[in-house]
């Protein structure tokens, strides 16, 4: 599944890099930061939060110790991280981990009380400068064929669908 | 419960062995153990026997134990739904490094295609 992996001919656009301030359609100030190891404490109040129904593919993980699991693995030295930021609370996180082979995986949550307010917008673009800042060149993920508004966003920032064989489409982006 | 096991040799299908032999001797299921090769599993299907011969002695459980090859997940379908079997296990799909799960294609065809329920293990 990870072989292989197309990638468009042409490099997207420049994108802006974290720290970011954006104003989100609900009229909330949002900060969009790099983050690490040392946020860590908020995301896990985030994804305690998380609404089960907006979970992708498995994750963010349910239970508690899943979560400090995965945010070990995501927030990992090799990865890139953003989070936005509505106050002191952590309201969307996305992230970039190096596979097995060659290239990034991304991935991206908003909390339900902030989703439809322009802030996984701001937080795809901030990651991708974060990305483009860090010599990354190819970027890719994975989306449920049914989540047709996370597929729009990951257009609308540049991604292309590469492939649809299997059961979850993959899209993917080169950035230089 | 007449079970079907699928078994590639894989790091999640021997959890999915484990899984259903363990479940099998306090449920006095009967499991028969499909073997076929998947590319991305080093051991050949004769190794993938052997090993599993030698686990089995751990449990007391009736077992068989046959090979298949060619539309694998076709021919699952076609045993689990042509001969007496109550349930087909398999591994259901690997995590990618940042943690998705992503299902096979053999996952995908059978919980699509068969008429009996399926176990999907991870």
């Amino acid at each position: 599944m990870t072989a292989n992996r197309t990638y468009p001919d042409e490099p997207a656009g420049e994108f802006p890099p974290p720290p970011r301030t954006m104003t989100d359609k609900d009229g909330r100030d949002i900060e969009i930061r790099a983050a690490g190891l040392d946020e860590r404490e908020a995301l896990v109040a985030m994804y305690t939060a998380f609404d089960p129904a907006d979970r992708a593919q498995g994750i963010p993980p349910v239970k508690e110790y899943a979560i400090d699991n995965w945010l070990d693995t995501v927030l990992a030295e090799d990865c890139l991280n953003v989070i936005a930021w509505d106050g002191d609370d952590a309201v969307g996180h996305s992230m970039l981990v190096p596979d097995d082979s060659d290239g990034y995986e991304l991935a991206i949550f908003v909390l339900n009380t902030h989703q439809g307010a322009g802030i996984g917008t701001g937080l795809l673009e901030t990651l991708l400068g974060h990305t483009q800042q860090n010599d990354i060149e190819t970027v890719w993920l994975t989306v449920e064929r049914w989540n047709k508004p996370a597929i729009e966003l990951y257009k609308k920032v540049g991604f292309e669908i590469c492939s649809t064989e299997s059961f979850e489409i993959e899209m993917s982006i080169r950035l230089e | 419960m007449n079970v079907l096991l699928g078994h590639d040799g894989s790091e999640g299908a021997w959890k999915a062995f484990r899984q259903t032999l363990t479940r099998a001797e306090v449920a006095d299921d009967d499991v028969s153990i499909a073997i076929y090769d998947d590319t991305a599993v080093k051991a050949t299907p004769e190794e993938i026997e052997q090993e599993t011969r030698s686990e089995l002695e751990e449990y007391d459980v009736d077992t068989q134990i046959r090979h298949i090859d060619g539309h694998v997940a076709g021919t699952l379908v076609e045993i689990v739904d042509g001969e007496d079997f109550d349930r087909l296990v398999i591994a259901g799909g690997s995590r990618s490094t940042l943690g998705k799960i992503q299902l096979g294609n053999i996952a995908e065809f059978v919980v699509l295609n068969s008429e009996t329920p399926v176990t999907l293990v991870r």
